[in-house]
């Protein structure tokens, strides 16, 4: 299981993860969207072979079209990968031991390295991606431009290539009905906020990703501050919003999680949304000390071990939406 | 208040757009927001949509994109068009070859023209000099000013340093 699901980190009862992806592509090497199946295999040795050359780092490879649809989405629901190199036919990547660094290869850049860590801590996240790049580079030639930065596929990622984002659980702020008004302020100072698993996804759970929009004209360190301050101000207005329903709506707020509890810890049929969903209310009553001996790593491998391919490689089969819903149960009834 | 179009029906879609840091406010009806596309963000909007929505604003198309408007980048041949359909490059060259024309699309996403962020460390070095040369000299100006002369002195041996040391790298 990956390091950021299982460890613990900085303020893991609302931060649930810090992630810094980095986008580099090799010079005089069309983007991989114009490559054919041997230049983008060549592409993923060129990136092995520094990784390997350079990096203090040991990383297996995954090649996609190697490995079986579920395996690609299990890594995918572990955050390891991103949808589109899971969807795609020529991509791979490099993924360390402890699953805290992944290099993603032919996605719609050469290459993307992640870090990704427990809880609220983006300045070792990006200290990690960075020693990561510096390692690569030593063999590698990336598109840079003295004026623009470094050269991506889409223009939206020009500049730095880094996207860094929080994954932050909100249940306060979205039962007091504010949750919208802090998204809209967000965005207005250039951040942006997404679904559990990037851009394009629903938000599940309470789950939320505030991360960076603009990639050009700011240092990664001031991309980094600036995702901090925002996180930091949301974890205060969290905490405020849990505060005042505990003072003002103590009982109903109980009621609330243990019935979640209670249809966690019985029920035999359950669907991902309302697993995500009661999960979410059993994490606040964990962070408010209503339910005892829980912790964050048991709720978060839950989490992501209920995911429909999880659940599939779990029963070393393909399963209907049906059964995994029986399976599912069953996953929850025996972790709690 | 009625739809801006039609001038019959309610106006339900209210738009703010901003071009150029101008705003301009339009309220439609839900059919005239529909015929005009204001709607498609429930309709498979895109981020490509979205970016080639922001390099069509500006100056309006000629009808006829003739051979010279449309060039396209000598070493992957991706045309300017498609790039501007597609929003995505074809390599790191189209940049070059595209060149000012997509000075304003940075704008509009980036707010900004100019990377101040890391440099390759093995490529970059001349670069980083000279960026390092850049805020030394600034650094002077600003001691000079406030008369700090022992403090400009320090960084004035820093920047011959710096210049002692590239000399040798080139």
């Amino acid at each position: 299981m990956s390091g950021w699901i299982t460890q613990q980190g900085p303020q893991n009862e609302i931060v649930l993860s810090s992630r810094v992806r980095l986008a580099r592509n090799i010079a005089n090497t069309p983007f991989p969207a114009y490559l054919n199946i041997d230049e983008a295999n060549k592409v993923i040795d060129q990136v092995e072979m520094a990784a390997k050359k350079n990096d203090k780092e040991s990383y297996k490879l995954y090649t996609i079209d190697k490995i079986p649809y579920v395996d690609r989405q299990v890594l995918l629901e572990k955050h390891l990968i991103s949808p589109d190199l899971a969807k795609g036919s020529k991509g791979a990547a490099l993924i360390s031991e402890n699953e805290l660094i992944s290099i993603m290869i032919n996605e719609e850049d050469h290459i993307r390295i992640q870090a990704i860590l427990p809880g609220f801590q983006m300045k070792n996240a990006w200290a990690m991606a960075n020693d990561v790049d510096d390692a690569l580079e030593q063999s590698l030639d990336y598109t840079y431009d003295e004026k623009l930065g470094y050269l991506t596929c889409c223009p939206t990622n020009v500049g730095t290539g880094m996207r860094a984002s929080a994954m932050v659980h909100l249940p306060a702020l979205n039962m007091s009905g504010n949750i919208s008004k802090i998204l809209q302020t967000v965005t207005q100072i250039g951040l942006t906020i997404r679904g559990m698993y990037g851009e394009g996804t629903e938000f599940q759970g309470n789950l939320f990703q505030i991360s960076n929009q603009i990639t050009l004209g700011l240092s990664e360190e001031e991309i980094v501050e600036n995702i901090n301050a925002a996180t930091s101000q949301i974890v205060e207005k969290e905490k405020e919003a849990r505060n005042i329903l505990l003072n003002n709506n103590r009982i109903q707020l109980e009621d609330k999680i243990w019935r979640a509890w209670g249809i966690l810890k019985n029920a035999r049929v359950i669907t991902s949304q309302e697993a995500m969903k009661l999960l979410s209310d059993v994490r606040l009553g964990m962070d408010l000390n209503i339910i005892e001996n829980l912790t964050v790593s048991l709720l978060n491998e839950i989490m992501i071990e209920t995911q429909p391919a999880s659940i599939q490689k779990y029963a070393g089969e393909e399963l209907s939406p049906d059964a995994r819903d029986i399976i599912r149960a069953e996953i929850i009834r025996k972790k709690l | 208040m009625i739809c801006n179009e039609c001038g019959k029906r309610p106006a339900t879609v209210h738009i703010t757009k901003i071009e150029n840091g101008k705003k301009t406010n339009m309220h439609l009806c839900e059919q005239c927001a529909l015929a005009k596309g204001a709607l498609s963000m429930n309709t498979g909007f895109s981020i490509n949509d979205l970016l080639a929505g922001m390099l069509n604003t500006g100056t309006p198309l000629p009808i006829k994109v003739d051979f010279m408007d449309d060039p396209s980048c000598p070493v992957c041949g991706m045309k300017y068009s498609r790039f501007r359909e597609t929003g995505r490059f074809g390599c790191g060259s189209c940049y070059k070859s595209f060149g000012d024309r997509l000075t304003p699309l940075f704008r509009r996403i980036h707010g900004n023209i100019n990377h101040t962020g890391k440099i390759p460390q093995r490529t970059g070095g001349r670069l980083k000099i000279m960026r390092e040369m850049e805020s030394l000299k600034a650094e002077l100006a600003n001691a000079v000013k406030r008369e700090e002369y022992e403090k400009a002195a320090e960084i004035r041996d820093k920047i011959r340093a710096l210049e002692k040391s590239s000399g040798r790298d080139e």
